[in-house]
């Protein structure tokens, strides 16, 4: 059995770990706020954008632009959101499973890595990693997402690169997250019934200037605002993720105080118990 | 008069929503003007002066990128950058003209002109809006 002493110095050990993760899990618990806040307010933007989108490619079904089909080069583009920090839990694991166990392969990647974490693992994976953002995504901006978009569209259009993904985790609410991967480019022709619908309740909608230019002009900006969408989502998930890995770990930390407690006054009785025997066998042998 | 809806989006917040008579801003085709019942349209927005024109009175404000969904009943803007006059930084205005304008005098063959002018013109709208 341990001794006293080393049984009060785990207690002790891990009672302050518990001060730390309750620490933390309420810094996340703010930072999940305004996070989720942040995340709400850009979807408003984000499904507009998808509407618009949607309604012209629909409208514009039979254009061959460049954005609408892959490129000659069969290398692809990921860019990767993961966080600076990590004690999440699985958030940081679960979007490198996806890129790692996924139909992508490895030698044709080029990784954009937005988050040290998911950089260092893909780096030791051995991936390419093309260009790192790591520091955007303490405080995602609007600017950021679009310096991201450019650098990517430009390559796009070079020809280095065919296709465009985008790996994030997107947050449904405070308790549930889904690390997903979606095509940026070439843009996938949009839900059919989505758009038929939308074009029966309302007069044809007319493109100043004509559909192929427009087209040219908004696509960067749904790259960008799918890249700031998926940067605001992320950084909810993360802290949302962490929030409820703090709260278990403190959870496990009071538990494992709860056994320490019992196994020191156990310990401690054993002691007392022993010494009495003691002085009563040695009162004995005297008289 | 008759109203139409107004809204302008941002990335991060819904900056306008409110009914108004009459919109008006720059476009990559030219300045437009929007009244009730407008054909529906989708038009790329270029910086300068966004004047939204209410029963009460106009409202002005620096629209830098993005573009509007025009239908019969409403108007939404996507705005990326888009300002009120309170919200612009005066001084940094000047110097963003002040250094256009030298980029686009002392021009050489590396020099991103589009760049250049299209700074050139957000420091202008921002300059003139605040006026």
């Amino acid at each position: 059995m341990a001794s006293m002493r080393d049984i009060k110095r785990r207690k002790s050990s891990i009672q302050s770990t518990q001060q730390i993760t309750k620490a933390m899990k309420l810094v996340s618990t703010v930072k999940l706020q305004r996070a989720k806040g942040n995340a709400e307010r850009s979807r408003n933007y984000f499904s507009c954008m998808y509407d618009t989108v949607s309604s012209m490619l629909a409208k514009a079904g039979n254009i061959d632009h460049p954005y609408l089909r892959a490129g000659v080069s069969d290398r692809k583009a990921v860019i990767v959101i993961t966080s600076n920090r990590g004690l999440a839990g699985g958030y940081n694991s679960n979007i490198i499973k996806l890129i790692t166990r996924g139909e992508l392969a490895k030698d044709q990647l080029d990784i954009y890595a937005i988050g040290k974490k998911g950089k260092d693992t893909l780096q030791r994976y051995g991936y390419t990693i093309k260009e790192d953002y790591s520091d955007v995504i303490e405080e995602p901006a609007y600017g950021d997402a679009m310096r991201i978009s450019a650098q990517v569209l430009k390559a796009f259009t070079d020809g280095e690169i065919g296709e465009i993904y985008l790996a994030y985790t997107a947050f449904k609410n405070t308790v549930s997250h889904e690390p997903k991967l979606i095509k940026l480019l070439p843009v996938e022709a949009a839900d059919e019934n989505a758009s038929e619908e939308r074009r029966d309740n309302q007069a044809p909608m007319n493109f100043e200037p004509r559909e192929e230019e427009a087209l040219e002009m908004i696509i960067p900006k749904y790259i960008t605002s799918l890249i700031y969408g998926g940067m605001v989502e992320s950084v909810a998930s993360e802290n949302g993720a962490r929030m409820q890995a703090m709260d278990s770990a403190t959870s496990n930390a009071e538990e494992m105080i709860g056994t320490l407690e019992l196994q020191y006054n156990r310990a401690r009785q054993g002691s007392i118990t022993q010494e009495l025997t003691e002085i009563i066998a040695g009162a004995e042998a005297i008289s | 008069m008759e109203a139409f809806t107004l809204r302008i989006i941002t990335p991060d917040r819904i900056f306008f929503e409110e009914p108004v008579e009459m919109v008006e801003f720059n476009t990559t085709e030219g300045e437009i003007g929007i009244y009730p019942n407008h054909v529906p349209t989708t038009v790329i927005v270029a910086p300068g002066i966004l004047t939204i024109t209410q029963a009460d009175g106009q409202k002005e404000a620096a629209l830098h990128a993005g573009f509007a969904e025009i239908l019969q009943d409403s108007v939404t803007i996507l705005a990326e950058v888009i300002e009120w006059p309170e919200e612009i930084d005066a001084e940094r205005a000047e110097e963003a003209k002040e250094r256009a304008e030298k980029r686009l005098a002392s021009r050489t063959p590396e020099t991103d002109v589009a760049r250049a002018e299209t700074a050139l013109r957000r420091a202008m709208a921002r300059i003139e809006v605040i006026k």
